[in-house]
């Protein structure tokens, strides 16, 4: 009898990690977005940061650094950005480890642009970013940083980035995991070889596409 | 199975043994397990809050590692000549009667002589044996998570959050019916019950520790 419930109970268990990703997406819609926020079943962003604390970066003391391999070095302030032409459009955002929060609203400017507007020089192949923590690195492709929705984001579900999900500037890599997009984004360098970031560093694949393609219908040169 | 005072000259029964010292050890480092668990999970859950204080990655290995550790002190009680009582009361988890179940059914408004624990407790114990396995697994699958698709990566996580929500009800269930029973509560610390107790709470078990001598009929 008590062998029965165990086995019961486990199944279930098993049944919840086959089905757990369709229940919650029914539950989620059918509880709204103001329980999802608290509820284990919700669409929650979970916070990661890979430093102690959230740096604090005011509006106005905020910098881009944008260098490297570039024809015109720059330096953006966030009214520069604002200033660029901007893009919105409706994204989950993916973890890798698998929660998602599907429908956020990203707005920012296409990364594509900035890198038009620096120039990048012929030989330029990979970006590397870094993030005011001053740990957090990140890559992509050239070809990849070229994707329409590969942006510098400053603002995120309605509102100005906050300091929490990686404001006042972040990465967002719409068809890549959650890790590829940089919080507090502070300098692209546009460089000949590939340096992996951090995650990637401890494990990640360098290449995080959500459909768990290597790429290959993606543009994707000269990676694994 | 009794226990004398040692100075008196006649064998005076002081209590009834209702768990070991192997089972009372386990219990306390599952239960120190556990917490830590708790504790590690709050602002692993809640980040974006603890976020601003604590720095994730050693909170994250902390819970990992306790979740790992987290079998072992079952496993060890169980395993050896040290786990002969431990054993035998895990048979009982299994053993149900028609009228145990009837008392389940009824939420114990039906009649019961109850054996070593009621039924209530035994399902208890089942629940929180698999909700372990349960969370090993997906705990597991969290942290190697490259083995599995995002859908399932995805399920892993609903269980895991999911099942981690019911555990703390549970355990603060097992706290309340701890501090309300105060004589059960002493017999995880000091092992013994008395035989009044056992007479009015458990008499089946009473009477089987008679059968088989380890308590004089009185």
């Amino acid at each position: 009898m008590g062998r029965r419930v165990f086995i019961g109970l486990t199944a279930l268990g098993a049944l919840g990690v086959a089905v757990g990703g369709q229940v919650q997406n029914f539950l989620s819609n059918a509880a709204g977005s103001g329980l999802g926020g608290v509820l284990p079943f919700g669409d929650r962003f979970r916070i990661y940061s890979i430093t102690n604390t959230y740096p604090k970066i005011s509006r106005s003391a905020y910098r881009l650094e944008v260098s490297g391999l570039v024809e015109r070095p720059m330096t953006f302030t966030l009214d520069d950005l604002e200033a660029m032409p901007a893009t919105t459009f409706k994204k989950t955002f993916q973890c890798v480890t698998g929660w998602k929060v599907p429908d956020v609203e990203w707005h920012g400017v296409q990364l594509s642009h900035i890198l038009e507007t620096v120039g990048v020089k012929p030989e330029g192949a990979f970006l590397t970013f870094e993030s005011y923590d001053g740990s957090d690195t990140e890559t992509l492709t050239i070809d990849q940083a070229h994707l329409p929705d590969v942006i510098v984001a400053y603002q995120m579900l309605g509102a100005p980035v906050t300091r929490e999900h990686g404001g006042p500037v972040r990465l967002y890599v719409a068809p890549m995991f959650g890790y590829k997009s940089l919080k507090w984004l502070s300098a692209i360098r546009v460089v000949t070889e590939l340096a992996p970031g951090f995650w990637e560093q401890n494990g990640y694949p360098v290449n995080a596409w959500l459909d768990g393609s290597t790429g290959a219908n993606n543009p994707d040169p000269g990676l694994t | 199975m009794t226990v004398t005072t040692p100075s008196s000259t006649s064998r005076r029964v002081v209590g009834v043994l209702r768990f070991d010292r192997v089972q009372r050890a386990a219990h306390w480092v599952n239960a120190l397990l556990f917490t830590v668990l708790i504790a590690t999970a709050i602002p692993l859950y809640f980040g974006s809050f603890f976020g601003l204080i604590l720095a994730r990655h050693p909170v994250e290995e902390v819970h990992l590692w306790t979740g790992i550790a987290l079998p072992v002190p079952i496993i060890v009680s169980l395993v050896g000549p040290w786990g002969r009582q431990m054993r035998r009361d895990v048979r009982r988890f299994n053993y149900w009667t028609r009228e145990e179940v009837a008392w389940m059914r009824s939420l114990g408004r039906s009649p019961l002589a109850a054996e070593k624990f009621n039924p209530g407790q035994k399902l208890n114990a089942i629940f929180v044996a698999a909700s372990i396995l349960i969370m090993l697994v997906t705990g597991s699958m969290l942290k190697w998570f490259r083995f599995f698709s995002v859908s399932q990566r995805e399920g892993a996580t609903f269980v895991h959050d999911s099942l981690a929500a019911v555990l703390v009800v549970v355990i603060i269930g097992h706290l309340f019916m701890a501090i309300t029973h105060r004589e059960s509560l002493r017999s995880i610390f000091k092992g013994t019950v008395s035989e009044e107790w056992a007479t009015t709470h458990a008499p089946t078990w009473l009477r089987e520790l008679r059968e088989r001598h380890e308590v004089p009929e009185s």
